[in-house]
């Protein structure tokens, strides 16, 4: 009986491994970015052309940076929780529209709706790389200080937006 | 695969990679070149996470490269270099990991494995040698038998 016992306990502690390895998202990788400063840039607004947007403009307050694109499909999957976000008025939201064609992004913002206060135009993704954006959409949780509080990859569902974003903002806005 | 559809499908392919932008770069300089894909070949690429950010061919991984080649021109260590991907990316980009607490665990790992798989080898020899030193009777039995095996002589 005893020689069976030790096999046995190897394959549940592999099993053990396996079921918590084939349920961890390979995607999700930990940003550095978290509790660092937002990177500094300044780009152009989509909507209103010759005016700037910086993070700087946001200082004092708790914000949401949503990268996306016209090009991204996941992007749609999480735009209409977005718009029905940016209703309720709780915090703005400013986009940044990575790597993208301004007629395209237009088209889209129109098509779908717009949920940005504002949108900045990163269109050689160059400040997507100070971000550290690998998979659009991406959102960034940034404190009034103007620090990244969080980072979501991937698009945003109805759970991680009640059970992270929300009341991680709502600690940060006190 | 009849001939000329493996006609198309070459035509297909070949053309496809005649109209790639990505290789414009290559000759403006060998050495730049050179160092930035023993550099990217460290590097993971986020995207599509098995591939090197030097074989990788999705955008992120072009711009990524541009990036580094700027960065040599600006004449940046390798390190430096190393260090602005880990700032953005963290240190999964690295196909060699910094030793540090929180990846301990990661270089020590097959070390413990191969300490354990020892370990249970030695018990094994050790309780075999035992096993063979005991005689296989004992005195005591060797005499039972030797009276059963006179029992039975005709």
């Amino acid at each position: 009986m005893k020689r069976f016992l030790i096999p046995l306990g190897v394959f549940v502690v592999l099993v053990a491994f396996l079921a918590v390895g084939l349920t961890l998202n390979p995607r999700d990788v930990p940003s550095p970015l978290k509790d660092k400063p937002a990177p500094a840039f300044t780009l152009p607004q989509l909507a209103a052309a010759g005016t700037s947007f910086s993070p700087a403009d946001m200082k004092g307050r708790v914000w949401l940076l949503n990268v996306w694109a016209s090009w991204c499909v996941s992007c749609r999957q999480e735009h209409p929780l977005l718009v029905a976000f940016a209703k309720e008025g709780k915090l703005p939201v400013v986009g940044l529209n990575y790597k993208d064609q301004e007629a395209d992004a237009k088209g889209w913002l129109a098509q779908f709706g717009d949920p940005y206060v504002l949108s900045a135009v990163d269109a050689d993704g160059r400040v997507g790389i100070d971000y550290g954006v690998y998979g659009v959409p991406e959102t960034y949780v940034i404190d009034k200080a103007g620090m990244i509080r969080m980072k979501h990859t991937g698009p945003i569902t109805p759970e991680s937006l009640q059970k992270q974003i929300l009341p991680l903002v709502a600690e940060l806005s006190k | 695969m009849k001939l000329s559809s493996l006609l198309v499908w070459c035509v297909l392919i070949f053309s496809g990679a005649a109209m790639a932008k990505e290789a414009a770069p290559m000759a403006a300089d060998l050495e730049v070149e050179k160092r930035m894909v023993a550099i990217s070949e460290e590097l993971r690429c986020l995207v599509c996470q098995n591939e090197s950010l030097s074989g990788s061919h999705a955008e992120l991984a072009q711009d990524l490269r541009r990036e580094i080649r700027k960065m040599i021109a600006e004449g940046k260590t390798d390190k430096e270099i190393l260090d602005f991907m880990v700032d953005r990316y963290g240190d999964f980009v690295r196909y060699r990991p910094p030793m540090k607490p929180t990846t301990w665990l990661l270089w020590g790992g097959p070390f413990l494995f191969l300490a354990g798989g020892l370990a249970a080898l030695i018990a094994f020899l050790r309780r075999r040698a035992k096993d063979n030193a005991a005689p296989l009777l004992s005195d005591e039995e060797r005499r039972r038998a030797a009276t059963l095996l006179d029992q039975t002589k005709p």
